[in-house]
């Protein structure tokens, strides 16, 4: 019963967050606090194997499933706040608490006669008990489940194929559009430089320098470049001047000095 | 027990004002999962209160059912992302007059 009264209020919130969340995929976790909790209140209901088949498939699966869609479609996209129903968004939060009202005054008056317990029934074990109903009494729709797992998994290939429209470039091809490109507006046709010949440090917000101290573009990912959360390349170049001091040379006069240290990098002692 | 069926009642509610408030087609999918996971929390709690199992498979079969539809709908979906580039419902109004 302690499992029950602390998992239900978590679940709750849960469950509201995931109305309100504004990102994707916070939304998905939130769902993965509920699925944990209904898989710890499967257990306190005597069944085990509901349980771990919850984590392992909901969680597992189904909520990965989620994540990789999510991925691909794109984290960023949040809900538009225009209606295209006037008045939808008010009317259906009003429906759903006079639904909730009418179940739960409903239900928390019924009485649902003597809980019989499932001792008798798990005397075996509850996965034998399982078992033998599901090949038992239910084998029909344990075929038709298996039929329409077949049937779900074609059907996810056959909707996300991709048929090709043109024919694949070749390496010839594109040699020679690199070609035209640096004929036409003089960029660089050769390989960009692999990883971290430029780099100054391990992570994915850490831009690369350039030779005379600049962060190289394509060094940082699109989406942490949007998100804004890219370290200043000005401060990791700091140890460069102090490292030409050091060698007696003038500070290089390509970067821009006056942008403030972050805390990362020590000042170097001279 | 009363409480187990009011959690699951609360919680299909949830989901239901979820599927009707949301625009972002893979969250009203997440909350289409929470009625789903709602309606096995009572099946379940309904097996322990009438003695035998038959609660459990049920449950059972309608996770399977879940796992398939989540399958198909999510490929539906990124079907529909790739041809319009926006995965909100009020965008796919093709059929409007």
């Amino acid at each position: 019963m302690t499992v029950f009264w602390v998992s239900a209020p978590i679940m709750v919130l849960a469950a509201l967050g995931l109305l309100v969340a504004r990102k994707a995929v916070h939304a998905a976790l939130l769902l993965a606090v509920v699925m944990v909790g209904l898989s710890g209140l499967y257990l306190s209901l005597n069944a085990p194997f509901l349980a771990l088949v919850q984590v392992a498939v909901y969680m597992g699966a189904i909520l990965m499933l989620f994540l990789f869609v999510l991925m691909l479609v794109g984290v960023d996209a949040s809900d538009s706040v225009v209606e295209t129903i006037r008045g939808q968004r008010l009317m259906a939060v009003l429906a759903g608490l006079l639904l909730g009202a009418i179940f739960v005054i409903g239900l928390a008056q019924a009485s649902f006669g003597v809980v019989v317990g499932l001792d008798d029934a798990n005397a075996d074990g509850n996965i034998q008990g399982i078992a033998n109903l599901l090949f038992g009494r239910y084998v029909f729709g344990f075929e038709a489940t298996s039929a329409l797992l077949i049937t779900a998994a074609v059907g996810a290939m056959v909707l996300a194929h991709r048929e090709r429209l043109e024919p694949k470039a070749t390496q010839a091809d594109l040699a020679a559009r690199r070609m035209q490109d640096y004929a036409a507006s003089g960029k660089h046709p050769g390989n960009l430089p692999t990883p971290g010949v430029f780099a100054r440090h391990n992570a994915v917000d850490t831009p690369a320098l350039l030779p005379d101290g600049t962060a190289a573009e394509g060094s940082v990912s699109r989406v942490l470049a949007a998100r804004g959360t890219v370290r200043s390349a000005p401060a990791m170049a700091d140890d460069i001047a102090g490292i030409e001091k050091q060698l007696g040379q003038a500070p290089h006069a390509g970067r821009d000095q006056s942008a403030p240290a972050t805390t990362e990098e020590e000042a170097p002692t001279t | 027990m009363n409480e187990y069926v009011v959690l699951s009642a609360i919680l299909f509610t949830i989901g239901s004002v979820g599927v009707l408030t949301r625009r972002n087609a893979i969250v009203v999918f997440m909350c289409v999962e929470l009625m789903l996971n709602a309606s096995n929390l009572a099946l379940v709690a309904f097996a322990k209160q009438s003695g035998n199992l038959d609660g459990q498979v049920a449950a059972f079969f309608v996770m399977v059912v879940a796992a398939a539809e989540v399958v198909v709908g999510l490929a539906i979906i990124m079907t529909i992302f790739r041809t319009r580039r926006s995965a909100s419902v009020d965008d796919a109004s093709l059929l409007k007059y």
